[in-house]
């Protein structure tokens, strides 16, 4: 019960890392991406490559943390990927979405959406190879919190958790304090007059992406840590990110962070009446259940 | 020789029992402009329906009811109705990209429960052992086979004549107006949401009964045949053909098939060895290049859509 918690709690953050991007692409370019969760395990995968090349460059850099499985070349090689998946991002904004944009209707772009999800999927599979990988071949021991009942807890988890935790303190106050904050805000709320005081819109989407693009690279990465590197890992998870930006309300980056962390306790903890086969469908009930009593999410805007 | 036409008469069959699914979603997204991004749930629905419905009760087995083929059929078809309806019901009315996000949703728990409940879906292992009608009465697998053929052309027909009717049918057109402009067609009285509603389940029941002849082809049905891509197959079928156009459907799904089926055999014949294990995700990729690339370059298709004027207008119509 306990374990479920915490578990629950450490999709959950990640979840939320994943769901701030999406939540922000669905309400200003008024499209369902089911792309985005490519973008996750196109972050772990970019960083799985800047780990090893720093680790072959500067040995040194390979030492470990503390207690942790982590070395400093990880650490960095997660700040180069956050670029890289942004990039990645604004480009396959500048290649697909926005000349479909510009040509026909936003189902058209979820529509192409599944298509890149696909290509960039089964590349990574192509590039990377079918078998899943580990950012660390050492095994690291969990930590027994307490025996009855049994809690197992790794301190990479814990870990992870607070970098997500600050990752969002972080976003918030760029939000809250900063005038591109303001500016998103404001495009969000009314991209036109937003336009006329000054908020260039197409920098705006440019700065969505690459944001959005940079979270979902740790949101991967972290997910990588907690199981495996696989290509599988936006398949597995793009459900589960729908679901948290649905609960948490479209264009809602408050809402999303509270629904990826609901999302993955209710995953979690749903495992305790379900046969955990059943786990990947349990984010389809929480959107049916959510759209049929509360279509808005929890702090969506009523349209 | 025979080799070569009884793997003809296998293309063809798989090619128009696809088509039939393809037809169904060109009533939801070329006619009506609903996304369905669960083929696969409705698909399958109509897959297991008809054999749980007309399969016997086997060994630990819950549920085989021993129906008559059509009865089997009609099952079928009207559990993928249920299905879409309970979908439906929820996510019509809202913005629309809930619709395919509900509909991907579904797709996922189907397949889930189809692995997992193995008392009623036979788990990963699937459903065997599925007496085809008039199996013992041609007794010869060639010839039934090729009769099956013949039986789905004669489906396909009828589903195509009941979607052209349907498409130059006053319902046609609310289908079309509700598509290019929701809030003018609810000034004039319609209800977008329910037209939406019907057009959706509708649809789906096409899928289902896809379905229900893939499996009876088969006389197996396990989650494999069911993942998620082959939602997207049916959909760059659509696309590639012409969406709102049925002729395009059908030609369209003919087009990609026989991509599919093609490239599937010159990788297997001609990719060096270590390569032979990605040949689904090469396939994979070139589904989703077709899928982008038709969006940007040719977006109505190889057949685009007709306007089509009422028929009782065009017969006034000044010379």
């Amino acid at each position: 019960m306990i374990q479920n918690l915490f578990d629950g709690i450490l999709v959950g953050s990640i979840l939320s890392l994943g769901a701030i991007g999406l939540t922000m692409v669905m309400h200003m370019l008024r499209f369902a991406n089911f792309s985005h969760a490519e973008l996750l395990s196109l972050g772990a995968y970019v960083t799985f490559v800047f780990d090893k090349l720093l680790e072959s460059m500067v040995p040194a850099l390979s030492q470990t943390i503390g207690g942790l499985s982590l070395t400093f070349s990880l650490i960095f090689a997660i700040i180069l990927s956050m670029g890289v998946t942004g990039v990645s991002a604004i480009i396959i904004d500048w290649l697909v979405f926005r000349r479909i944009r510009d040509s026909a209707g936003p189902l058209s772009m979820v529509f192409a959406s599944f298509g890149v999800a696909l290509i960039v999927r089964n590349l990574i599979s192509l590039i990377f190879g079918l078998k899943p990988k580990l950012y660390s071949e050492e095994i690291t021991f969990a930590v027994r919190v307490s025996l009855d009942p049994l809690i197992l807890i790794k301190l990479d988890q814990v870990f992870v958790l607070c970098m997500a935790l600050v990752i969002m303190l972080i976003f918030h106050f760029v939000l809250s304090r900063t005038t591109f904050g303001y500016a998103l805000k404001a495009v969000s709320e009314n991209p036109t007059l937003s336009q006329i005081n000054g908020v260039r819109l197409a920098l705006m989407i440019r700065l969505i992406w690459l944001i959005g693009g940079g979270l979902a690279a740790v949101a991967g990465v972290f997910y990588g840590l907690n199981n495996q590197v696989s290509f599988l890992m936006g398949k597995d998870l793009v459900l589960s990110l729908f679901a948290a930006v649905i609960v948490g309300g479209i264009g809602s980056i408050y809402g999303a962070v509270v629904g990826g962390f609901l999302v993955g306790l209710a995953s979690n903890m749903a495992l305790l009446i379900l046969p955990s086969g059943y786990k990947p469908a349990v984010p389809f009930l929480i959107i049916l259940i959510i759209l049929s009593i509360r279509p808005t999410g929890l702090f969506g805007e009523k349209k | 020789m025979i080799g070569i036409v009884s793997y003809l008469v296998f293309f063809l069959t798989m090619g128009f029992v696809l088509s039939i699914a393809v037809l169904g979603l060109n009533l939801q997204w070329g006619y009506t402009g609903l996304f369905n991004g669960g083929v696969a749930a409705f698909f399958g629905a109509g897959a297991y329906g008809v054999i749980l419905f007309g399969g016997s009760n086997k060994a630990g087995q819950l549920i085989g009811f021993g129906l008559p083929y059509p009865f089997a059929v009609a099952g079928a078809v009207l559990l993928a109705g249920l299905l879409a309806w309970i979908v439906g019901l929820i996510t019509t009315h809202l913005r629309h990209d809930y619709l395919a996000i509900a509909t991907f949703g579904v797709a996922i728990a189907v397949e889930n429960f189809a692995r997992n409940a193995e008392p009623i879906t036979g788990g990963a292992k699937g459903l065997r052992g599925f007496e085809r009608p008039f199996e013992t009465v041609i007794n010869d697998p060639f010839w039934f086979n090729l009769a099956y053929l013949i039986f789905v052309f004669v489906v396909l027909i009828i589903v195509y004549n009941i979607l052209e009717n349907i498409g130059q049918s006053p319902f046609g057109r609310l289908l079309r107006a509700i598509r290019e402009d929701e809030v003018a067609a609810q000034s004039l009285g319609k209800s977008p949401a329910r037209v939406r509603l019907q057009a959706f389940i509708f649809g789906s029941m096409i899928m289902g009964l896809s379905g229900a002849l893939y499996a009876t082809f088969y006389a197996f049905i396990s989650p494999q045949d069911i993942v998620p891509i082959l939602t997207f197959q049916i959909w760059s079928m659509l696309i590639v053909g012409g969406s709102g156009n049925n002729k395009g459907a059908v030609f369209g799904t003919l087009i990609v098939w026989a991509g599919w089926v093609g490239s599937g055999w010159v990788l297997t014949q001609f990719a060096p060895v270590e390569m032979q294990l990605y040949i689904g995700t090469i396939q994979f990729i070139m589904i989703g290049l077709i899928i982008v690339l038709t969006l940007l370059i040719r977006p109505k298709g190889l057949l685009p859509e007709k306007l089509i004027i009422s028929r009782s207008v065009a017969r006034v119509k000044p010379e």
